[in-house]
């Protein structure tokens, strides 16, 4: 997954056997992340980056992206920040230490959410059978993430290539989502 | 379904993603104690419900979260502006003209 | 095979490919490229269903979705779905049909007795006749009626379908695929635009499909589709729908379209879903939906046999098959003489033209001679005859007086009308715009444009092959530019021939029959006569859609597409007013009648909603635990034992937490982070009670208000640093306290520094509750002291399980010295296992919430939403004591200030004891002084909460009564079908009211 936005943070389960795997779009189960809530003030950005190790993306709906580290835009004042599942204590008490004193709020939610890799040809295709956002790559171009819905369900989802899209939901509802996904890809199988 | 511009994300999405909160620039009284209870009453319970023009709060749940201000027709259905939340009312007598209302 | 009404040749069906089918069990045959209609035609049949109201017979009178009269129940996988248009279906081999609304047999049907005593049935006999005695509604009236009534039966067994939903963006979206369709899809897409095509029929092309008088760019019309669809098809940003109805049109430019994927596959592959609901958002929309024929409105103008004449012509040049041998073409316009002279190139004797028109164009009449064909002009169809099927017609002479002389009788086996055409306006309506009146085509077409479409071709009110072509590349032209600002220049086909004729017709035609006892039908699905609609207006019907709605004209599945025009011209003369003042009723969505089953798409069985589960999950299922459905999570409701009841089981389940210890999943609790500077001030203007003193390490139970002062919420709140606390709330209030708490903190407190983050997933909870709950966690805690001077009731520190960070909370909602863990979510499975496990080591057991309800009740712990309602005061609930008195403000501290939240006579919270320990209230059940209250007599409150609890081995109740808190010590009463109960009012803690058994 190297040529993938992330490709050194987002892997896919090695324990979990695949959810879905046709020539056309397979759906895979990520493994664990760290993953924090970041909200902090313009006047706090460049220091909590630097102490983070990626820049946080301030344009809209944008995310940048380092050495095993990502940062998503989430809202104006809201970044979800992804790290490797085993530096949540370095990279936690990393921004906790440099942006003491300043106003923000840094909360983990790493077990939060569960994210699917949904890749394929018909990825697009399948996200549109749940999600009313247009996947086109002028409209939702590589790196653009967004909360959405899917059907009656709240997810993320972060385009890391052309063809190939992370989408998390919180834990309780991965179930529902990956679920309706598989089901809704059936008829790909289809002659 | 409405399509509703969020400010903050600065991008079109579909009503789903959005929830309204009702009637826009109502402001809780910053002393409620000197509030009479008619006061209360106005703040609580009592909305112009217009036809026509009106500014409501709208909020992105499904997306950035973030509360906005939203001018709609109410008999078109079709939003004028929209701004966010902390910016002033806009004059919606002149956007009504410029709609051509 | 014999078909004996299929042409010898030509048509687009494929005479290779003979199929079989049968119709009420007759095996018949047809060809691949029929529709059910046509097939029926080439073998004859005409007789295909019994009207709604009274049961006349009826044909096959259109060749298009609007068909009103030919609804068949079609067989699949056992099962029949009714009210499918026969010119809708597309044979296959095997395919199976049943008529409707007939019984014992479509050729004898004894319903038919209907038409006899039509008398006794006009418009509105519904509202007029079975309004007395008011009791034989139910038992009689409304049975009969519903047996009597309505089209098809239902199919019995649940959808074995799958139904499939997309949601897709475009430029340009183009809903049908005519002439002007096509070009407009051509002109869209060659400048790069991306473009929806969609047109409700198996093949693109519309009416090109069926011309056969005209060429384009020299070429036969449907060579043209042909091509014209291969250059669409090789276009990366085109989409093209066949069978794809656009039935919805909703603000924003936002169209619904219903794909028929399978329906016409004799085996298609299970996998693929019956239908798809296309969502689709276009920047801009072109209407090329064209136009449909008109039928004339003259006495038993309904048999079998009489046919639109486009309807007629389409069988003819599309599908091969002739209407008739010997057929009478009956028009007030041009076009239907193309009809008669393609059924008479086919070797149909045409019996005879019978034009409206005192003089039709000189050319038509000259090419009718040169084909032998008799004409009659200044003539009218005043009357049928015939049984099953049309076998003559009655014309009559139009007289200068206005009066109609009688023409003699005609024989034929069928007849073809055409009144004009009617642009289809209905998606037009449905975007909100108003038709306005030409005059020049007589007929409504679209006005000004309101949302971001325009309408090309016939739809707009455009006839004519060339002038349509040229429109609906401008069409395409037009919308690529305002959705993208791109242009592209398309060398633009030519079109000869298939020139716009002139006439039409509105409203009911004269004759000279008696005018009481003939039926000239307007809405041939509702069985509405023009005698029906000059009824209603002399009852007193004045607006259109009284009168819609008092006749049913215009409301039949086709929305009026074939009746409106006739019926708001007789309506308009019966009210003596011009047609344009009249006015048009709206054309509402779905477009033609779409199943449930798109609507409901994927959200059926397993996924009607997401179902939440805890991590506890498998454990519960692998224990026999039953479930609650509590909001959109699955909770833990009992484990039954043995054969135990549920009664049995909670009984079991409460005795042994106050008795050693209990193991609850409180998963689902709502959970929200604090955290920033301004923290304990948030919580502390949002919440009733104070936190500024509140040490880190220490929880505290908070209330939450709305500002008029009613409760909404509670929970426990832990503070974890200055500058962070770990909020819980009420499973079902979660979501609505998070975006209340947003509300305030983003719309009216935006100088705080404080955010909240939900974190209700984030962690996997266990409830440890009862004597022996520190023995059973102390092996897995690592980092703290759980002692109870280091760590008392109330109090949350960080420290590890099994390894594993966790909060750890020391509260209790039983009562009984308690612990909650919260561990990342992921490790919820390893902590309840671990738990589970050693919980038997010390003869405790898990238990649901059934358990979990009763023990807090013992205590009178409130369950906000089950002992509050939305109008309960802190005050009322008896907890007071939650108000931080000394706060400057809070969310409802004023409201609680208003004079009737502290007036008397409020409903307080209380408990209420059964004289008799056995007798168990009904929750809900209302509340009195006296023991037999008269009819009339208001309750004093009702019941809130009711169990037997094991640990009083009695039954309790809590309730809200007026001024509940002053009658303590009284003795109330609960009326019941059985007999009235006596209770006494109580205190709302029934069990070790000091608090001992919490501070261990």
């Amino acid at each position: 997954m190297s040529d993938l936005l992330a490709g050194d943070l987002i892997t896919p389960d090695a324990g979990a056997a695949p959810l879905l795997g046709l020539a056309s779009v397979s759906i895979l189960k990520a493994a664990p992340l760290t993953r924090l809530s970041l909200r902090a003030r313009a006047p706090s950005l460049k220091t909590a980056g630097l102490a983070f190790g990626s820049s946080l993306p301030t344009r809209p709906l944008t995310s940048t992206t380092a050495d095993r580290r990502a940062a998503l835009w989430m809202g104006p004042d809201e970044w979800t920040l992804l790290a490797p599942v085993e530096d949540l204590r370095a990279v936690f008490d990393g921004i906790e230490g440099k942006l003491a004193g300043e106003p923000h709020a840094l909360v983990d939610v790493s077990d939060r959410s569960e994210a699917i890799i949904v890749s394929g040809e018909k990825a697009s295709w399948l996200l549109n059978t749940g999600i009313f956002v247009d996947f086109s790559l002028e409209s939702f171009p590589v790196g653009t993430v967004t909360r959405t819905l899917f059907h009656k369900t709240p997810v993320m989802v972060w385009r890391i290539g052309p063809d190939t899209f992370v989408v998390e939901a919180w834990g309780s509802f991965m179930d529902y989502v990956s679920g309706l996904l598989v089901q809704c890809a059936q008829e790909l199988q289809a002659a | 379904m409405l399509l509703i511009y969020c400010p903050y994300c600065e991008i079109e999405r579909a009503e789903t993603e959005f929830h309204c909160g009702g009637e826009a620039h109502i402001a809780r009284p910053s002393d409620p104690e000197k509030a009479t209870d008619d006061d209360w009453v106005e703040f609580l319970y009592m909305r112009s419900n217009t036809k026509g023009i009106a500014a409501e709060r709208w909020r992105h749940i499904h997306g950035c979260g973030r509360f906005f201000n939203a001018v709609r027709d109410t008999v078109s259905d079709k939003f004028l502006t929209f701004y966010k939340a902390g910016d002033p009312r806009p004059d919606l007598e002149a956007l009504a003209r410029e709609a051509g209302k | 095979m014999s078909q004996p009404f299929r042409t010898e040749k030509g048509g687009r069906i494929d005479r290779t490919a003979e199929l079989t089918f049968t119709f009420d069990g007759e095996e018949m045959h047809g060809y691949a490229g029929d529709t059910l209609a046509s097939a029926l035609l080439a073998n004859g049949v005409h007789l295909v269903g019994r009207s709604f109201k009274y049961h006349r017979p009826r044909g096959i009178l259109t060749a298009g979705s609007e068909e009103p009269n030919a609804l068949v129940g079609v067989y699949r996988n056992g099962d029949q779905t009714p009210n499918i248009r026969a010119t809708q279906v597309e044979l296959y081999q095997g395919l199976q049909v049943i008529s409707q609304n007939r019984f014992p047999s479509l050729g004898f049907d004894i319903g038919a007795v209907n038409d006899l005593l039509s008398p006794l049935f006009p418009a509105g006999f519904y509202y007029k006749t079975f309004m007395w005695p008011k009791a034989f509604w139910d038992r009689v009236y409304e049975p009969i009626i519903r047996s009597a009534a309505g089209l098809g039966k239902p199919p019995k067994n649940p959808d074995h379908d799958t139904y499939g939903n997309l949601y897709a963006h475009c430029d340009v979206l183009i809903a049908g695929s005519g002439p002007s369709g096509l070009a407009a899809a051509l002109a869209a897409a060659e400048t790069g635009a991306s473009v929806i095509l969609c047109d409700e029929q198996a093949e693109f092309g519309g009416s090109l499909l069926s011309e056969n008088s005209a060429t384009i760019d020299g070429k036969d019309p449907a060579v043209w589709v042909s091509e014209t669809v291969a250059r669409l098809e090789a276009m990366d940003n085109v989409t093209l729908l066949r069978r794809t109805t656009a039935f919805g049109y909703f603000a924003y430019n936002f169209v619904a379209l219903a794909e028929r994927v399978t329906e016409h596959l004799p085996d298609p592959d299970p996998r693929l879903p019956r239908e798809r609901l296309w969502q689709v958002r276009a920047k801009e929309v072109v209407i090329a939906a064209g136009a449909i024929e008109r039928p004339m409105v003259f006495p038993e103008n309904d048999r079998p046999g009489i046919l639109l004449a486009d309807a007629g012509r389409t069988y003819l040049n599309r599908y091969g098959v002739k209407v008739g041998h010997r057929v009478l073409v009956a028009t007030a316009c041009d076009t239907a003489w193309q009809a008669a002279f393609d059924l008479a190139d086919h070797g149909v004797d045409v019996v005879a033209i019978a034009d409206l028109r005192e003089s039709p164009p000189e050319s038509l009449v000259a090419i009718a001679a040169a084909r032998g064909i008799r004409v009659e002009t200044g003539c009218v169809v005043t009357g049928t005859l015939g049984r099953n099927r049309i076998r003559a017609a009655l014309l009559g002479r139009l007289m200068t007086s206005g009066k109609v002389a009688s023409g003699g009788q005609v024989d034929c086996d069928a007849l073809l009308m055409s009144g004009g055409w009617t642009p289809t306006v209905s998606l037009f309506s449905q975007s909100r715009g108003k038709v306005v009146w030409d005059s020049e085509a007589g007929a409504f077409v679209p006005g000004t444009s309101v949302q971001k479409e325009r309408s090309t071709g016939a739809a707009n009110g455009l006839y004519g092959l060339q002038a349509t072509l040229a429109d609906g590349y401008a069409a395409g032209e037009g919308a690529a530019r305002a959705a993208t600002g791109k242009s592209a220049t398309i060398s633009h086909s030519r079109a000869t021939g298939g020139e716009a004729g002139n006439g039409g017709i509105l409203g009911a035609l004269p004759h000279d029959r008696n005018a009481a006892r003939v039926k000239a039908f307007v809405d041939f699905q509702n069985d509405v006569t023009a005698k029906d609609v000059k009824l209603a207006v002399r009852e007193g019907m004045q607006s259109i859609e009284h009168i819609k709605r008092y006749t049913t004209t215009g409301m039949a599945t086709d929305q009026g597409r074939l009746s409106n025009m006739n019926a708001l011209q007789i309506a308009s003369g019966a009210l003596e007013k011009p047609l344009t003042d009249v006015g048009l009723t709206t054309f509402r969505q779905p477009f033609t009648p779409t199943t449930f089953g798109l609507f409901a798409g994927v959200s059926r069985g397993d996924f009607f909603d997401p179902v939440r589960k805890t991590p506890s999950h498998d454990w519960v299922v692998d224990h026999g635990g039953l479930f609650e459905d509590v909001g959109q999570w699955k909770r833990a409701w009992y484990f039954p034992k043995d054969g135990e009841d549920m009664h049995a089981a909670v009984e079991r389940e409460c005795r042994i937490v106050r008795k050693s210890v209990g193991l609850f999943d409180a998963s689902t609790l709502g959970k929200i982070e604090v955290v920033g500077p301004d923290a304990a001030e948030f919580l502390e203007r949002m919440y009733t009670n104070p936190w500024k003193k509140l040490a880190p390490g220490r929880c505290r139970y908070g209330l939450l208000l709305n500002d008029a002062g009613y409760i909404t919420d509670d929970g426990v709140i832990g503070r974890l640093a200055d500058d962070r606390f770990h909020v819980t709330t009420t499973t079902g209030g979660a979501p609505s306290v998070f975006a209340t708490m947003e509300d305030y903190l983003q719309t009216e407190w935006p100088d705080l520094d404080v955010w909240i983050t939900s974190t209700t997933d984030q962690y996997a909870v266990a409830a440890i509750q009862g004597p022996k709950a520190r023995e059973v966690i102390a092996p897995f805690i690592e980092g703290i002291d759980l002692s109870a001077e280091a760590l008392p009731h109330m109090s949350v520190r960080e420290a590890t399980f099994c390894g594993i960070p966790c909060r750890l909370f020391r509260i209790s909602f039983t009562g009984e010295l308690g612990f909650e863990i919260n561990v990342p979510r992921r490790h919820g499975k390893m902590m309840w296992d671990t738990l589970a496990g050693e919980i038997e080591k010390h003869d405790g057991t898990a238990y649901g919430t059934e358990a979990m309800h009763v023990l807090r009740a013992e205590k009178g712990y409130i369950i906000v939403g089950q002992d509050t309602d939305g109008t309960v005061t802190p005050q009322d609930a008896g907890m007071s004591w939650a108000i931080g008195k000394k706060k400057f403000d809070f969310v409802g501290k004023r409201g609680l200030e208003r004079p009737d939240l502290k007036a008397e006579n409020r409903k307080q919270l209380v408990g209420l004891l059964t004289r008799d320990p056995k007798v168990k209230l009904e929750e809900g059940a209302q509340v009195t002084r006296l023991e037999q209250p008269p009819i009339g007599t208001p309750a004093e409150g009702h019941v809130t909460s009711s169990y037997f609890s094991p640990a009083l081995e009695r039954t309790i109740a809590l309730a809200v009564v007026k001024n509940g808190h002053a009658l303590v010590g009284q003795t109330l009463y609960v009326p019941m079908p059985e007999g009235s109960i006596p209770v006494e009012v109580t205190g709302t803690v029934f069990y070790d009211k000091e608090g001992a058994r919490l501070n261990v």
